[in-house]
């Protein structure tokens, strides 16, 4: 296949989200805007400058942040964006998610094809202008792949030096002077000359009226509050428990509800009793609900703990799974896959079949590596309120998707997209679980029955837990040559795990079929700087149709622990230390041979640690960004104790230094989580485990000392929120094989050692 | 039933076997206290009763008899709790569910134990789960707080 043929399958998602929604292609739609949301909900006095910017008489400013804040920081960064160029500092502006809409298009999150993040090539850069090109005519307004800030860093500073320029001229036309003569700092346009000046609420009206002007970008080197620290807008909120989540969300003679899905994906009620359930105190309406995200009943009732005991009271027999339905044919279906060898290597350098031909057995490591579905567990359980009345809905609910919330809620309420408001809150966590349509779809199927009243719709954790699109299981085998002076000159890595585009196509739009390669079957491992000879990463589909999904860091999350741990194995067994190994190999790529460096010397590397206690280190470049780390664990008469994990990082320009740092750390913890005791597992094709109880993650009393730093080496900016995950696993892992001499080879670890 | 609640009396008609979670949440409109897993297993929920932290979901609305604190309460005279300037001072929170159920952890924590240690803040804090893993500033703003609060604000 030419490489101009690899279309990414999330190349091919997008295009057919723009055929099933009806977007136009052309040129001409290309070039017309899109139109600004903030023109149809403007209050008293107010003025919209662009989407990005509201100003009231009153002086009132209001930042439109339309990404999904999830615990990010991304309202106060998208915030700050703004806030530089228009001159205000953030305590004076009030931040909104705001409404959903084209023109917030995410340009970035469909850019990534397959290709390695610095690939430079015509080749590359010209796919990703194509893809940046594809997603404005898309206009779908996402929060993934870890792209909010690199997507905004150009629009929202326009968005605030237009605005200031404009505010400037409307100023400059009440002072009889040039604007150029102007200052602005404080919301205030002065004129120097007559001492005298105008607030911007004075000069809105008249100048969100004037023609905007191109304007410079300031530089970096004037910036005074992006590049540092600031605080966080959502903070007085969250500490003080305001009703900011959408569970929070309390309307007028509301009534309140939740679902009980069929266990098995796909599955169908083959008999049922609702006569029990539906006596029940409490208990209003209990409504079938059939989708392509499941099937299964929902319950009205006047609180929640009422719908929550009828919904249990559900006498209800489902139907068998269509998958492979317990761990065992799981397990069975992923060798299988392994085996064909049909995969797409999307890494294929040198001649790796004479290689191994080649290699003498003394200089062949194997190995079998394997990953569990693991759920997102967010705090947060999946919830949504609908409010159908007058042919139009009203909808609350925290998502990563408000134009695709609108575009399929309409649909299952049978009106316009016009005639949909979605009102996106602050979210009780998300890790890519809000980007999936479910909750939002059954709260509208429930509103349709609701007589007129808003209902919220909560899920029990069990129904969360055991209704996910998961991170899917992995598998993978590997063998490596050794050279001479026991450096790896041949990698060939076989991983086998299911499609995540093809599953969400099936249940958001099932008619399309995507096709090429799929980088997120092997992102994490075909695309790391390891200049290694003779290297081949392949990955194969596997046919299981469990629902999956974007689980933070996504295919990195189970990669980097399958080839940063193999790469510790192959200097395990050549007796090269694990970091000077890396740095050998990754002597081409200085960004990363700077993070590697930087971090052994944070954790004094070259100094082995106190008796009892060893450590491990693993890389991984993901969403752009730049990660090391190295942990330190030791042993204690419970068990393993992670006692130290250090990180080092470079994302390019960072925005937010402390911002920045609590997502390394947070990231990292997620990771740790998955490595220690996570997994879901399957048992007549219903997932086993419910709540925190059997789905734990990471505690206070287990969670290491974490040290972060920031380099600033990388030539273009990457994300944040996911790539501190990637590295976690595979440091620990291999920081327990220091200690213990044992090679865990397949995650949760704890199915093998004892965590203290 | 009545609730005190934040120092009100609140009448619900609740069927006494309902969690007081949702008591709080449905019935009486108070929002602080968060649902995260119904079986005391996350601790987003954690209220007081008479100045001790329970799991208001596995709590019987209708055994209820003392004075219920919840995060709305926590503050006094319009001034934050030092356990909630200490958080806003470290940038503690990040999606922020967890975090009424922590603070209230925490404030019941240093109110038995003023300077407490680390291996107390685990012992203490170990039912309150953080997806978003923000136990280090957590730890670090349970220390500031003591101080805060030894310092008299």
């Amino acid at each position: 296949m030419s490489r101009l043929g690899t279309i990414t399958r999330r190349t091919l998602l997008v295009a057919a989200v723009a055929a099933a929604g009806g977007v136009a292609f052309g040129y001409y739609s290309y070039r017309k805007p899109y139109p600004n949301p903030l023109d149809g909900e403007l209050g008293e006095g107010e003025a919209t400058f662009n989407p990005w910017l509201k100003i009231a008489a009153d002086g009132k400013i209001t930042i439109i942040a339309p990404r999904a804040e999830m615990g990010q920081g991304i309202h106060t960064t998208l915030a700050a964006l703004v806030a530089e160029e228009l001159d205000v500092t953030l305590e004076s502006v009030t931040v909104e998610h705001g409404p959903p809409g084209h023109v917030y298009y995410n340009e970035k999150m469909t850019e990534e094809g397959p290709f390695p993040f610095w690939d430079e090539s015509l080749f590359a850069n010209s796919m990703r202008g194509a893809m940046g090109v594809a997603a404005k005519f898309l206009g779908i307004q996402g929060t993934g792949g870890s792209t909010s800030v690199r997507d905004a860093y150009e629009r929202m500073r326009l968005a605030g030096a237009t605005a200031r320029e404009m505010l400037k001229d409307a100023a400059a036309r009440r002072f009889g002077v040039d604007a150029a003569t102007l200052r602005t700092a404080g919301g205030k346009v002065a004129d120097p000359a007559s001492g005298k000046s105008f607030g911007y609420g004075e000069l809105a009206a008249e100048a969100a009226a004037l023609p905007p002007r191109d304007v410079a970008l300031r530089e970096r080197k004037d910036w005074t509050l992006l590049g540092k620290p600031q605080k966080r807008v959502d903070m007085p909120a969250k500490v003080t428990g305001a009703p900011i989540f959408a569970i929070d969300v309390r309307l007028p003679d509301m009534l309140h509800g939740t679902v009980r899905m069929s266990p098995r994906f796909g599955a169908k009620a083959t008999r049922v009793d609702l006569s029990k359930a539906g006596k029940m105190p409490g208990v209003i309406k209990i409504v079938p609900i059939e989708t392509l995200y499941g099937s299964g009943f929902g319950i009205i009732a006047a609180n929640t703990w009422a719908a929550f005991k009828a919904a249990e009271a559900i006498d209800v027999d489902w139907g068998a799974a269509a998958y492979p339905p317990d761990d065992a044919a799981i397990a069975a279906r992923l060798a299988e896959t392994l085996d064909r060898r049909d995969g797409a290597a999307l890494r294929d350098d040198g001649d790796v079949e004479t290689a191994f031909a080649n290699a003498t057995p003394d200089r062949l490591i194997e190995a079998a590596y394997s990953a569990p579905y693991l759920a997102h567990a967010t705090m947060e359980p999946m919830n949504a309120t609908a409010w159908l009345r007058d042919g139009k809905l009203d909808i609350w609910c925290g998502n990563q998707g408000p134009t695709l919330v609108r575009q399929f809620c309409a649909e299952a309420a049978g009106i316009a997209e016009e005639q949909v408001s979605v009102h996106t809150t602050l979210m009780g966590g998300g890790f890519g679980r809000r980007i999936e349509l479910d909750f939002s779809l059954y709260a509208t199927l429930l509103a349709k029955e609701a007589g007129g009243k808003p209902v919220k719709v909560t899920w029990t954790r069990e129904e969360d837990m055991t209704h996910d699109a998961y991170r899917p299981a992995a598998a993978g085998r590997f063998r490596a040559a050794i050279g001479a002076d026991g450096m790896p000159v041949a990698l060939d890595m076989n991983i086998a795990t299911p499609s995540i585009l093809k599953s969400i196509l099936s249940r958001t739009f099932p008619s399309i079929s995507p096709g090429g390669p799929d980088r997120l079957l092997s992102e994490g491992a075909f695309d790391q700087p390891y200049a290694i000879t003779h290297c081949r990463v392949t990955g194969s589909e596997a046919d299981l149709s469990i629902p999956t999904g974007f689980w933070r860091s996504v295919g990195n999350s189970q990669n980097a622990f399958f080839h940063e741990c193999f790469l510790d194995e192959i200097a395990a067994k050549t007796g090269l230390d694990p970091v000077q190994m890396r740095l050998k190999l990754m002597a081409d790529y200085p960004v990363a041979a700077k993070v590697v460096a930087k971090v052994a010397e944070m954790a004094d590397w070259a100094t082995p640690p106190p008796a009892g206690r060893a450590r491990g280190v693993a890389f991984c470049i993901s969403f752009g960004s730049w990660v090391a780390q190295i942990a330190e664990v030791s042993q204690t008469p419970s068990g393993i104790r992670i006692e130290k994990i250090w990180c080092a990082a470079d994302l390019g320009t960072v925005l937010d230094p402390e911002i920045v740092k609590a997502q390394m750390m947070s990231g990292i913890v997620f990771g740790l989580s998955q490595a220690v005791s996570q997994q879901i597992t399957f048992a007549d094709g219903m997932v086993q485990q419910g709540n925190f109880s059997d789905y734990d993650a990471l505690r206070i009393n287990q969670c290491p000392e974490i040290e972060v730093e920031l380099l600033d080496n990388a030539p273009k900016m990457g994300g944040a929120g996911e790539p501190g995950t990637p590295p976690a696993a595979p440091a620990l892992a291999n920081a327990i094989s220091a200690l213990t001499g044992k090679r865990i080879r397949s995650m949760p670890l704890n199915r093998e050692i004892d965590f203290a | 039933m009545r609730l005190n609640v934040n120092g009100r009396d609140i009448d619900v008609d609740a069927d006494p076997d309902m969690p007081l979670l949702w008591a709080l949440r449905d019935l009486a409109g108070v929002m602080g206290p968060k649902f995260g897993c119904g079986v005391a297993a996350c601790g987003a929920c954690t209220v007081w009763i008479d100045g001790q932290p329970v799991r208001s979901c596995s709590e019987p609305v209708g055994g209820v008899n003392g004075r219920i604190t919840t995060i709305e309460g926590l503050s006094a005279n319009g001034e934050l709790h030092a356990v909630q300037k200490a958080w806003i001072e470290l940038q503690v929170a990040q999606c922020g569910y967890c975090q009424s159920g922590q603070i209230m952890s925490a404030a019941a924590l240093l109110a038995a134990k003023p300077d407490p240690t680390d291996a107390e803040i685990d012992e203490a804090m170990a039912g309150n789960l953080c997806r978003c893993g923000t136990y280090p500033r957590i730890r670090a703003a349970i220390h500031r707080a003591a101080a805060i609060a030894k310092a008299g604000g």
